[in-house]
């Protein structure tokens, strides 16, 4: 118990007990939730061989330049990494932008075919995208855009996840600001943008992290539109090492750890923004 | 928009009265906004969503042989019933819905209620901890998981040799396989399902919680009697979306296991894309796939009409 507590001295030893177990039980459960990231973060500095050489290390080893050396000289590590960088920036760029300004349109105007649009955003979420791949597959054939970017990034740039949560934060906009801003003659574009943009900014954050997050781990339909070596995104050049006869697994581990990192930071960084967007788009009504 | 003089592109508010400005330059505006706002996403949903959607339907009536597409009727749904791949993707999707959520559920739940205790310091850290495994990239957890899980010198098999147990063939035997898929789903998203608990759990006013200290029950009686029934919808969301996604799993048992060995860890949607993708039968693919959404969509009816129920009572 430390000082800033208040009123330790009346915690009930029993009490106290009570509180000790849940901190043991807490703690128990973050191991079993941390290890496979350490255990990635050690084997990344190591040699194949010695990751399964018994004891297995715990320390950090030596080899970590080597693994990066032969990431690179296999998968092109550093052109990969530039690839997925820049498809999730373009692809959140556009898809946060389009699914903001469609939440807006359904929260604040009645148009012909809203319901209908509305419709189709709820249903998008009950379909398994799985059900879409064969025909979408076949229509990137056809218009000859098999492997290329826009292939990977046109298909899923319309999020009903994200168009909800939007409209969500844009339904308790005052309509009163809306009016007295086309009264003074503001565009209702320039309005959307300087006006009502701003203020949904909790909503936007969450929003453009759960895009990048989620286009940044894609991976069947990267995986089934590239197929050049120096197109891949991240997970689709890692899958190509698990495939081999001996399999590079510290490599792998180092692709892996690289991988998971950037996520992480951004995770860590917009913690409130993320949960708070989970929540916007869960545990309401 | 039934009469054509109706008052108001507003969604909200009674607004019947229009300022002059807005009714002269602005009437029709309004209604042309509402199509660049929303125009964008209506064309790409109708483009990548309707359409795919649509053709995937029409093809799971039709069979390809020899680049001939023929109309075969209710042919491909009919061929399910006596495929025994298929038939074991909707066993195996019936044990990991028996087992694992009810698990992950239960698990989550256990650790929202830790988590929320009052007196608990640092809970920011902690919930950002248990959710680390949410966000982790797919390939790096079944990466992850093989280099864990593999059976000579894998760390698990380690510790278990260790303590004087067997190697297990976590991969690569079929039991085994199903046991290690459910234990790797439960560790990514018993955390995700803390969060939301949780929140739903501090949604609950302070004064229920003081109430019944007051009324001199335990917190074990507290949350069993008073704040667990309330949490109820919260719970409901939780299984409602594990089950969904349950019946849409794809992404782990395909990057852990590929679906096998014999099968064992196979769902119908890793089924579909093999069917689709590796022996290009199209039109069985669409039928599966046009399975799932039925299952989906029953699974989902039942559980809002149950939850539909409670609500009443």
């Amino acid at each position: 118990m430390t000082p800033l507590t208040p009123a330790p001295a009346r915690v009930h030893p029993a009490r106290r007990a009570g509180r000790c177990l849940v901190r043991l039980l807490l703690a128990l459960g973050a191991v079993v939730s941390l290890v496979p990231f350490l255990w990635m973060a050690i084997a990344a500095t190591h040699s194949t061989p010695e990751l399964f050489r018994s004891p297995p290390p715990f320390l950090p080893g030596g080899r970590l330049l080597d693994n990066l050396v032969r990431l690179q000289d296999t998968i092109g590590f550093g052109r990969v990494l530039l690839n997925s960088v820049g498809i999730a920036v373009v692809h959140t760029a556009l898809s946060s932008l389009i699914s903001a300004m469609c939440g807006y349109g359904l929260a604040k105007y009645r148009f012909r075919g809203r319901g209908l649009l509305l419709g189709a955003v709820l249903m998008t979420m009950m379909i398994p995208f799985q059900v879409l791949l064969v025909p979408l597959f076949q229509m990137m054939a056809s218009v000859g855009w098999i492997d290329s970017y826009q292939a990977v990034i046109l298909p899923f740039l319309a999020n009903s996840f994200g168009i909800l949560l939007m409209r969500q934060g844009f339904v308790d906009f005052p309509d009163e600001l809306l009016e007295s801003a086309r009264v003074d003659g503001s565009g209702e574009l320039r309005t959307f943008y300087q006006v009502v943009l701003p203020c949904v900014r909790p909503q936007l954050g969450a929003l453009v992290i759960f895009t990048f997050m989620t286009q940044w781990n894609s991976f069947i339909w990267p995986l089934l539109m590239l197929n050049t070596e120096d197109k891949y995104t991240v997970p689709v050049a890692l899958n190509t090492l698990t495939g081999l006869s001996r399999v590079d697994y510290s490599g792998l581990m180092l692709g892996s750890l690289l991988a998971t990192l950037p996520l992480m930071a951004l995770f860590l960084f917009f913690q409130r923004q993320f949960v708070a967007g989970l929540l916007g788009g869960a545990v309401k009504g | 928009m039934a009469a054509p003089t109706a008052p108001t592109a507003l969604d909200r508010g009674p607004a019947p009265v229009r300022k002059p400005a807005a009714a002269r330059g602005g009437r029709r505006r309004p209604r042309l906004a509402a199509w660049i706002f929303a125009g964008p996403a209506a064309a790409l949903f109708a483009l990548f969503f309707a359409y795919p959607l649509g053709a995937s339907l029409l093809q799971s009536f039709t069979s390809e042989d020899a680049g001939t597409t023929r109309w075969v009727g209710l042919d491909q749904y009919r061929r399910m019933f006596d495929d025994p791949a298929f038939l074991k993707s909707l066993f195996n999707t019936g044990v990991i819905l028996a087992i694992q959520v009810p698990v992950m559920i239960g698990l989550g739940l256990a650790l929202a209620v830790l988590l929320n205790q009052s007196w608990l310091r640092f809970r920011g850290t902690w919930r950002a901890v248990y959710f680390l495994p949410a966000v982790t990239t797919l390939v790096a957890y079944a990466v992850v998981f093989q280099v864990l899980l593999k059976t000579d010198g894998g760390l698990v098999n380690q510790i278990l040799g260790a303590l004087g147990a067997g190697p297990v063939d976590w991969l690569n035997s079929p039991t085994w396989a199903r046991v290690s898929l459910i234990a790797s789903l439960t560790w990514r998203w018993t955390g995700y399902n803390a969060v939301i608990l949780l929140a739903g759990l501090q949604a609950i006013g302070k004064e229920q919680y003081e109430a019944a200290s007051i009324d001199g029950a335990g917190t074990v009686t507290t949350y069993l009697r008073v704040i667990l029934p309330q949490l109820r919808p919260v719970v409901l969301f939780c299984v409602i979306t594990s089950t969904i996604g349950t019946l849409q799993l794809f992404d782990e048992n395909y990057v852990l296991t590929r679906g096998g060995p014999d099968d064992a860890t196979l769902t119908p949607v890793v089924y579909l894309y093999k069917v689709g993708f590796q022996q290009l039968d199209f039109g069985y693919a669409a039928a599966i796939a046009w399975v799932v959404v039925a299952l989906i969509a029953a699974i989902s009816a039942l559980q809002y009409l149950v939850f539909g129920r409670e609500r009443r009572r």
